[in-house]
């Protein structure tokens, strides 16, 4: 069993190391930007968001294999949805919460 | 933490469910202990991997925790019975409501289909288990000690009381300081790793293990129901846990996601819930649809009409889902633009469903109808659903949700497509694979019985509730004065609690009865049904099939009954091979052990013993990850002799 598995991916104990090593840098940028207000409110939603985005990907790459399978459109209609998804929640809720900025 | 604060004593009603609680486990120690069984339990049950097995599990738990949730509902009802009542007081009334609203939905209705998933899917489509065994019983036992966390709160620390939601600011720090949030916190926490992961297993499942032969489109519509059902429960589930997790930080850590004060924002949990929330309805009732589906087919003698469209619907309420959890808060205020959209998409997902009734109807329609159990639950639900879908329809319109917002109109509409819905469609699978499951079928005579006190004591309940919400009363009030007239309803709303709770009495009884009196099922097939399940014995053996069936086409056993049935018939010659089968693992429970001691120590604060838990999780994940040898062989030798006592000759 452990054998027909690294045999099927070569060398993924490093890719997983590199994605590892990735998703932390991209977690720690967010995080040491917002702990010291390096840039205005608003740039600061972007560089969070855009950190968001490319974590996303680094996940998608390194730890899903979204490449290597057999099946490639099984894959494509779960990321479309998964998108959709995204989507609904991110814009929705933005969309949802500007009450609050009249209310306020 | 003083002792008096620790284990709840003052109140007579849980005093006494203290004393039962006591009584009962130490009967349970001694039976067991009595007849030697402890060794059989831990074996045979509770290190088992078979999905079967997982699904009986489900299934018990599901109806303790329906008899725990429907104790808490009758003492509600008996409380609003009359105006003025003192059987309960204001804060004793909150924590009721709150937990029969958690475990109802979470520990009663999820365990439901699971073990509808877990008893039937692999059959029908022809597998011999689940895509990962293991992991099955890793969320049963996930799901088991949530449960067990969750009830534990009634009598150790106090029960949650911020409603089955928890909208904060109620369930923040500030105003509810005791154990009883944090209860509700954990507790659905734990259990909903084990949920996502089923979601993500029976989607894998599916996809993956389907009999040779069996196209997408050939699979049992209750398949295709579980298949939607996962979709939404992967997708749905990471929302409440980030919202969960968020509120956790805000009462464990100080934070401010969602607290009044320092830019926290409560609306967002609202949010956030309602964006699980709203799925979480159609993830307990597609199951529901697809039983339903199978149901009037096999009874109708006819196979299922416009199977297309209804797996069409399917998909499409199962995507459509995430975009109508609005309509929960329409009076939060969000404009009337947002209101708006809302509004319109949840007035376009009734269409799907509206399609599926018409399917059934006509597949009734000229069909040879048999008027049994499940057949009886189906036409139960069919008008019961339809009643509170249009009460939905209603309650989406977004102005005049206004006036319908927290009253009774609500409560009633949601228990008219919950219970109609997912709770009916549950008893319809129950006595549907009874057989299957268990080898005999339920009495008919007093499963009729349950279904008419069911059924009218249903509508005698909550049919008065819509009236009672157009004359005011708000939901989780817990008592009102005498001069509201509203007093003629709620007797007749409490007396239709009690019938159904009579219902339930004689579905214990049928189960027992039928334990007794009934006979065995020897064909395995005592519906003449149409799918895969019914090819196997009654109940089947532990590897499901001793040869995995070939499929042509949709019905694929009826099919292959109408060609037994032909004069030049040969039967195949079919050889039987080796089994490769997953060992038992105790590693599941001990894991499901582990996260109860964690999520008991975090509730009480005492980090101590949440990170004691927390290394045996660790250590529990670390002990299978280098686990290699975890299959064994079955011979065909062994195969034989299964099948030879079962009575079928391979």
């Amino acid at each position: 069993m452990h054998d027909d598995h690294s045999e099927k991916h070569p060398g993924s104990t490093v890719s997983y190391v590199i994605g590892f090593l990735l998703s932390i840098v991209l977690t720690i940028i967010p995080l040491y930007v917002v702990l010291n207000h390096s840039f205005s409110n608003m740039i600061l939603v972007y560089v969070i968001m855009i950190m968001a985005v490319l974590q996303f990907l680094i996940q998608l790459v390194f730890f899903m294999h979204i490449r290597e399978s057999e099946e490639p459109h099984y894959n494509i209609l779960a990321i479309a949805l998964g998108i959709i998804f995204v989507f609904a929640i991110v814009a929705g809720s933005a969309w949802i919460m500007t009450f609050n900025s009249q209310v306020q | 933490m003083q002792t008096q604060h620790f284990f709840i004593v003052g109140d007579p009603l849980i005093l006494g469910a203290d004393i039962s609680i006591i009584l009962v486990s130490a009967a349970i120690i001694f039976v067991l202990t009595y007849f030697k069984k402890w060794g059989w339990l831990w074996r045979e049950w509770l290190t088992t991997v078979d999905h079967k097995k997982i699904g009986i599990m489900y299934f018990i738990s599901a109806l303790l925790m329906l008899f725990r949730g429907g104790v808490d509902a009758l003492l509600m009802r008996l409380q609003l019975m009359f105006p003025n009542m003192n059987l309960l007081e204001s804060e004793h009334y909150n924590e009721i409501f709150t937990t029969h609203g958690t475990i109802m939905i979470l520990f009663m209705a999820m365990p439901l289909i699971f073990a509808m998933f877990n008893i039937a899917v692999p059959l029908q489509i022809g597998a011999r288990d689940v895509a990962y065994p293991f992991l099955n019983a890793v969320s049963f036992w996930l799901f088991f000690f949530g449960a067990l966390l969750l009830n534990l709160s009634f009598v150790i620390g106090g029960s949650p009381n911020a409603s089955w939601w928890g909208y904060p600011p109620l369930s923040e720090l500030t105003f509810n300081p005791g154990p009883g949030e944090n209860f509700y916190i954990l507790s659905i926490q734990i259990s909903g790793i084990g949920s996502i992961a089923t979601g993500i297993n029976f989607l894998i499942t599916i996809l993956k293990m389907r009999a040779p032969g069996m196209r997408l489109m050939d699979m049992p519509l209750f398949t295709w129901s579980v298949l939607s059902s996962c979709i939404v429960i992967i997708a749905a589930f990471p929302v409440l846990t980030v919202a969960l997790f968020l509120l956790f930080m805000d009462r464990f850590a100080g934070a401010h996601f969602f607290t009044m004060t320092h830019g926290g924002d409560p609306m967002m949990y609202v949010n956030l819930f309602w964006m699980w929330g709203h799925p979480e309805v159609y993830i307990v009732v597609l199951p529901a649809f697809g039983i339903f589906s199978e149901v009037v087919s096999v009874f109708s003698k006819k196979v299922i009409f416009g199977y297309t469209s209804m797996v069409v619907s399917l998909l499409l309420i199962s995507v459509y889902a995430y975009f109508t959890w609005v309509h929960h808060f329409f009076t939060m205020g969000a404009g009337a633009d947002v209101n708006t959209f809302f509004s319109i998409s949840t007035m376009l997902i009734a269409i799907p469903t509206g399609v599926k009734v018409f399917n059934w109807l006509l597949t009734m329609y000229r069909g040879r109808i048999r008027m049994t159990e499940p057949m009886l639950w189906t036409l139960g639900f069919i008008v019961c659903f339809v009643v509170g879908g249009a009460t939905g329809v209603m309650l989406s319109v977004a102005p005049a949700d206004y006036q319908y917002h927290n009253s009774y109109f609500v409560v009633a509409h949601f228990h008219n497509v919950l219970i109609g819905g997912t709770v009916f469609g549950m008893f319809a699978g129950m006595t549907y694979w009874w057989p299957k499951i268990f080898g005999f079928k339920l009495n008919p005579t007093l499963g009729k019985w349950a279904f008419w006190l069911w059924n009218i004591g249903f509508y005698v309940c909550f049919m008065p509730q819509y009236a009672l919400g157009f004359m005011g009363m708000t939901r989780r009030i817990y008592t009102y004065p005498d001069d509201m007239g509203w007093t003629p309803y709620n007797v007749v709303s409490t007396i239709g609690a009690f019938i159904m709770a009579l219902g339930f009495v004689f579905q214990v009884w049928q189960i027992v009865y039928s334990a007794k009196r009934m006979d065995r099922d020897v064909t395995g097939d005592p519906w003449d049904g149409h799918t895969l399940e019914w090819s196997t014995t009654s109940p089947a053996p532990y590897y499901n099939f001793a040869v995995i069936p070939k499929v042509e086409g949709r019905d694929a056993f009826w099919k292959e009954k109408k060609k037994r049935s032909q004069p030049d018939y040969k039967p195949e010659k079919r050889e039987l091979k080796p089994i490769h089968f997953p060992k038992n693992s105790g590693i599941p429970f001990i894991m499901g052990v582990c996260f109860f001691i964690a999520g008991f120590g975090l509730t009480f604060h005492w980090v101590w013993l949440g990170v004691i838990g927390l290394i045996g999780v660790a250590a529990t994940l670390y002990a299978r990850s280098f686990q290699y040898d975890t299959e064994y062989v079955i011979p065909v030798e062994e195969i034989k002799k299964t099948e030879a006592a079962l009575g079928r000759d391979i």
